[in-house]
């Protein structure tokens, strides 16, 4: 038999497996699987006047000439907050606003929550959430596709790999657009202006006009990279982005990376612990010495290693290959983290087949299974 | 111009950091030079993704193989990208609830939230889960203790991964005396003495390269910037 129909019989008993287990969760599983709930929660929002309390010192600008009084302000406040009930604070004829919030919660919750007509710890309702129900099926597919490339490569990872890179090229443009660019150069620019997105700044102008508008000329110079002919003009905001860079790597490796060691390595060879010698600690520092000095020598290449040299430097690549042998033990580690974590979905968030309640016994499979084949028939 | 000018402007920038470090008068100048390198790293993704729509509209026009695949990069990319820029799904902050613009762009219940969670996550995080096989397989296909230093490296591995398991409250039983011999022990010695110390040389290698590199930058030797042009 060839290798690759051996991987094809060995790939179909895995589905065929896969699919038992899928049948079996469904007929086992009182509540089905692969479902997801939320709550809503309604709050109502009133505008009110917040005047300012009796006595209160008129305030002076930090550049301004003389004191100002303080203002009445306009805020809005939720029903529940116990600032309607303050003195200085009343209501205005504006229509009050209602904002519904959704949050997702576990099934486990969801279920309880069943039992006891529908009612969350909170009192909040939980529903079925066909969004999100649509969004697990979807992530198990996605992680299913994924794990199809341990097969070979095939279109289904393709088209996985296809959409993380644009989703990802996506999400990262949305986090520099709504974390970076709008308060920092938008903001700065025009306050006023962007009162819709960002509502609450200070109105005034914090910085002058031309320091906020010279970002905004070096951003728009930095996009002719994408031409041809006017490439050239994008070199001057990289040459400020590397020198940037440059100063603040060498800033922070010297203080962090450099003197930071050498200081956190200066430690007793001696230790003593409530007035004993602590042998344990003492020979540890000396084996923290001696690995950084012997690890140097073997990076220090302005010397042939041979000799004492080359006895000490070979003395550090032991050190080294110890190191590497803890990192590479802590990189599978952290790996395997991942994979049992995508696996904790699949069978946990998506199939439902960790079964902490003992809701899977024989009855309920034999009942569901009869119930389902008398619906059919 | 074209090599004088950026030469000048990383040079300039690179200073006016380095002594704003040290004279505190002229800290305002570093928090602005920051946000102004935050602003173009921003507007950097904005290029990336023009960058990424141009090849994949290459790859479609000119219906090289797989140009199937550009289309679900481009489709993809534009959905994350209109759900997120324009804040669908996301209720308003609470204390601005007559603006509707005003929430947070990745607040769970919203559309670019869902995409994240359902979509994004579980992309990336089952592609660096896919590693756990793949460092496994290598490391089956090259490890050979064939001398000290593959010793070392192969036994370590093996002790510190022992010692992050439950096999390790095997030697719970050895006495208190002898407790540095206890595996977790072992591998809490191993990584706090000799990991350390052989991490710390690193560290202040790599410090001492960055420190020499940015130099050159700062001194006009090196000039990335100009790159192709």
């Amino acid at each position: 038999m060839s290798q690759s129909r051996k991987a094809t019989i060995g790939w179909l008993v895995v589905f065929i497996f896969g699919a038992v287990g899928l049948a079996w969760n469904a007929f086992s599983q009182p509540r089905g699987f692969g479902m997801r709930y939320v709550t809503d929660s309604t709050t109502t929002y009133y505008e009110v006047k917040v005047s300012p309390p009796i006595g209160s010192i008129p305030k002076k600008p930090k550049d301004g000439e003389g004191a100002v009084a303080p203002k009445d302000r306009l805020v809005w406040v939720s029903s529940d907050s116990p600032d309607l009930e303050k003195s200085n604070v009343t209501r205005t004829s504006a229509e009050p606003i209602s904002v519904t919030r959704t949050s997702s919660v576990p099934p486990i919750a969801a279920w309880a929550a069943a039992e006891n007509g529908g009612k969350g710890p909170t009192g909040a309702t939980y529903r079925f959430s066909v969004a999100d129900t649509i969004g697990v099926w979807i992530a198990a597919f996605f992680t299913l596709a994924i794990f199809s490339f341990l097969w070979g490569d095939n279109p289904v990872y393709k088209f996985a790999e296809s959409v993380v890179i644009g989703v990802s090229a996506a999400y990262w443009m949305v986090v520099a657009f709504w974390s970076t660019l709008v308060p920092k150069l938008a903001v700065p620019i025009a306050p006023i202006a962007m009162q819709w997105a960002v509502p609450g700044v200070d109105e005034e102008r914090k910085v002058s006009v031309v320091l906020a508008v010279i970002p905004a000329i070096l951003g728009v110079m930095l996009l002719f990279r994408l031409s041809s002919k006017l490439g050239w003009v994008s070199s001057w905001p990289l040459a400020f982005v590397v020198g940037t860079t440059a100063a603040i790597r060498l800033i922070a490796h010297v203080q962090a990376d450099f003197l930071a060691q050498i200081s956190n390595s200066m430690v007793p060879f001696v230790v003593s612990t409530n007035g004993r010698f602590d042998w344990g600690a003492s020979l540890g520092n000396v084996v923290l010495v001696t690995g950084l000095l012997s690890v140097i020598v073997y990076f220090f290449f302005s010397l042939e290693h041979k000799g004492a040299v080359g006895k000490v430097a070979r003395f550090g690549v032991w050190f080294l290959m110890i190191a590497f042998g803890a990192a590479f033990a802590f990189t599978v580690m952290g790996r395997i983290t991942l994979l049992s974590e995508r696996l904790e979905f699949l069978f946990n968030d998506w199939l439902w087949l960790i079964d902490p309640k003992g809701d899977h016994t024989v009855t309920t499979i034999v009942s569901n299974a009869a119930g389902l084949l008398a619906t059919v028939f | 111009m074209k090599s004088t000018v950026p030469t000048l402007i990383a040079t300039i920038v690179g200073v006016v950091l380095i002594v704003a470090f040290f004279v505190p008068a002229t800290q305002s100048w570093s928090e602005t030079a920051v946000d102004w390198f935050n602003i173009l790293a921003g507007v950097a993704f904005i290029l990336g993704g023009g960058n990424l729509i141009k090849v994949q509209l290459e790859t479609i026009s000119s219906r090289r193989p797989g140009w199937g695949y550009a289309l679900v990069i481009l489709v993809s990319f534009a959905i994350m990208l209109t759900v997120g820029l324009l804040k669908i799904g996301v209720p308003p902050a609470e204390q601005y609830p007559n603006h509707p613009w005003s929430g947070e762009y990745d607040a769970p219940a919203s559309a670019f939230g869902w995409i994240f969670e359902n979509v994004y996550n579980p992309l990336t995080s089952t592609m660096f889960a896919l590693l756990a096989f793949y460092v496994a397989s290598a490391a089956f296909r090259a490890f050979r203790a064939k001398n000290i230093e593959a010793m070392l490296l192969l036994g370590t591995a093996f002790i510190v991964l022992l010692g992050n398991t439950a096999i390790a409250r095997l030697t719970d039983g050895i006495p208190d005396s002898l407790s540095f011999l206890r595996l977790d022990q072992v591998v809490a010695n191993t990584m706090s003495y000799i990991t350390t110390g052989a991490f710390r040389a690193i560290t202040i290698g790599i410090a001492i390269g960055v420190a020499a590199t940015a130099l050159r930058v700062l001194l006009g030797i090196d000039r990335p910037y100009l790159g192709r042009t």
